[in-house]
């Protein structure tokens, strides 16, 4: 990797994992100006092993793809390669794609109508260390912890969303933005953004196989 | 034997050519390379023998396929094939007469193999020879194949014809049995030919219902198949192509495209994720139904969010008339091209709220004679119990906060389901 400049300057790599070239062409063309894009991969197990071989900072990971789609290539990489971002970027926002992705591992979720401006911010956020949440997202996660108050959880604390971060998951879906939150709720964004990780957190581990795991990797158990 | 590796290994046939009644003597003849005379005189020799030689005739005739001239097919249908099964059943009941005399059960036994021996004879010689190689090659159960695979009518009616034998044996033995005084072997015998009763009723049933079944599955899952395609076609046609061919018309009007590109996808989407609701019963359908006649009226993309969902009734149609009623000032006033639309059903209340980031107004300016806000928003919440609220600066966008408390039975209600 190049030597960074500038801690903001550095231009991120980036990954696209896609089987529609024309989809792949179009995304590269237009991230041309703000990242590097390093690689891309049209199934499962081409992305896998490129994706291993480039280490990105980023992938960009497609849904639904024929032989397993995106959630076999978190499922492959999550645990040999911690450090690689992924970032969703499908065309389907149903409410399974969408939180079985975040689940495996996923730290956002944007659909392909975003525009190329806020898919570049998306990914810097994501490369940073933060969630990315879609409004649609937001109002998928208040729908799952809300519709669903008994189901059995090992331990509640973790399981549950306190009430700011529900408060943040709301102005999220109303469409604000960070900056916009954290003046509505006067908190800094920083706040908020780790408001929006831990809902993350929360989302990946609330059931109870994700949770058993967590607890293992880390010798809870 | 022969040093040539022929092709196909030497086969025992009955010779059309040279045969006194079915060619039997000669094929084992050639087989064995010894006179055919010779083989003749040992068959009537062992006649002697309880008739043991015309037993042994009969079976090789029923089991030794015919060799043909070159070129002469197989006649499918030959019913002087069935011919030494009868014989054989003849050889068993002569034999069983011979070796036990008047002994009435063993007697009805002997009918019995003797008719089982037919039946089987009969299913065996109607099936497909070549069937019969794959049956072999199925190392299961070969036995099942052949009696469950079902080649044309015919066959089936043989074999139905097996089956009925087998089970009328079968009855008639159990009343043959039970005739004299029960004793416990009198009963033994009784079950053992029930169970060969069944055994016919599984043999003649078996095919039939194995081949109504998987042609009813073919069928259904054929049908299935072309509903399905027929209906993606029809939805194809009806809106995608049609929507295609007016952007390709239309293709300078950058609005029109967006607008029609706009409807198509949330129409594909709807009908690829979303099971369809009836916007006049739900909450959620409704609004997100408002949202879309908003989305194709005035070009503008509406993020539609909604949280839960509940029955709609006079006053949820009021809070989602306003909804919309907030949704279209946005699209006409603020001048964006997106509108967030978040909705959220709680226990006790539901809200609304309707967000663009454009243009913005004072909300003390607007004159008393505007309908939109004070009649359609602030005063259609107000009449129905409700309260709206409009936060809006200039340049700052503008948020529609629309409150609706959920009406008495349906907050009992919530409540008593959260416990």
């Amino acid at each position: 990797m190049t030597e960074p400049v500038a801690g903001e300057t550095r231009r991120l790599t980036v990954f696209l994992v896609d089987d529609h070239a024309m989809f792949r062409a179009g995304v590269r063309a237009e991230l041309g100006a703000h990242v590097d894009v390093i690689g891309e991969a049209s199934s499962v197990a081409e992305a896998v092993a490129r994706i291993a071989a480039t280490t990105p900072d980023v992938v960009l990971l497609d849904v639904h793809m024929p032989d397993g789609g995106g959630r076999a290539v978190l499922d492959a990489m999550r645990r040999t390669h911690p450090q690689v971002k992924f970032l969703a970027l499908s065309v389907s926002d149903a409410a399974e794609d969408v939180i079985g992705l975040i689940r495996a591992g996923a730290r956002g979720y944007v659909t392909k109508t975003i525009s190329p401006d806020e898919l570049a911010a998306a990914i810097r956020r994501v490369a940073d260390g933060d969630a990315v949440f879609s409004p649609r997202l937001a109002g998928f996660v208040l729908d799952a912890f809300a519709s669903r108050p008994d189901v059995p959880v090992a331990d509640p604390e973790l399981d549950q969303l306190t009430n700011r971060e529900r408060e943040v998951l709301r102005l999220l879906a109303r469409g604000y933005a960070y900056k916009e939150i954290a003046k509505e709720l006067f908190i800094s964004i920083k706040t908020v953004e780790t408001h929006v990780s831990n809902v993350l957190r929360k989302l990946q581990m609330s059931n109870r196989y994700e949770l058993s795991r967590w607890a293992a990797d880390r010798r809870l158990v | 034997m022969t040093a040539t590796a022929a092709p196909q290994p030497r086969r025992l046939y009955r010779p059309r050519d040279h045969r006194v009644i079915a060619g039997v003597a000669s094929g084992i003849a050639r087989h064995l390379r010894v006179p055919v005379t010779a083989v003749r005189i040992a068959l009537v020799l062992l006649l002697g023998f309880n008739g043991l030689g015309l037993l042994l005739y009969a079976v090789f005739w029923a089991v030794l396929p015919q060799q043909l001239p070159d070129g002469q097919q197989q006649t499918r249908r030959d019913l002087a094939l069935l011919l030494p099964f009868g014989a054989i059943g003849l050889g068993v009941i002569l034999l069983q007469g011979l070796l036990f005399g008047d002994n009435r059960v063993a007697g009805t036994a002997g009918w019995l193999v003797a008719i089982i021996a037919v039946g089987a004879g009969v299913i065996w010689h109607q099936s497909d020879p070549t069937r019969r190689g794959q049956w072999a090659a199925n190392p299961q159960a070969p036995w099942l194949a052949a009696v469950v695979a079902e080649s044309d009518r015919r066959s089936f009616l043989f074999r139905f014809i097996g089956g009925g034998v087998l089970v009328a044996t079968g009855v008639i033995g159990v009343l043959a049995v039970y005739a004299p005084a029960g004793s416990l072997t009198a009963v033994f015998n009784g079950v053992i030919f029930a169970l060969v009763g069944l055994l016919g009723v599984g043999v003649v049933v078996a095919p039939l219902l194995w081949r109504t079944f998987s042609q009813l599955r073919s069928e259904r899952e054929g049908r299935i198949r072309e509903q399905e395609r027929a209906e993606v076609a029809a939805m194809i046609h009806d809106q995608v192509l049609h929507t295609l061919a007016l952007i390709q018309r239309n293709s300078t009007d950058i609005k029109e495209v967006q607008r029609l590109a706009r409807g198509q996808e949330r129409s594909l989407r709807n009908w690829l994720y979303k099971p369809m609701a009836s916007p006049t019963e739900r909450f959620a359908a409704a609004l997100e139904q408002a949202a879309a006649e908003v989305e194709d009226t005035y070009a503008i993309s509406v993020e539609a969010v909604v949280v839960g969902d509940t029955q709609c009734d006079e006053r949820v149609a009021a809070l989602v008339a306003a909804a919309r009623e907030a949704l279209v000032n946005a699209a006409r006033h603020a001048g964006v091209e997106t509108v967030s639309l978040y909705a959220e059903v709680e226990d006790d209340e539901l809200s609304v709220f309707v967000r663009d980031r454009g243009a913005g107004f004072d909300p003390a300016e607007v004159e008393d004679t505007r309908h939109g806000v004070r009649g359609s928003i602030i005063g259609r919440m107000q009449r129905h119990g409700g309260q709206a609220e409009i936060r809006s600066a200039p340049g700052d966008g503008t948020e529609v906060r629309l409150t609706l408390p959920a009406s008495r039975e349906s907050v009992s209600a919530g409540k008593e389901t959260a416990r």
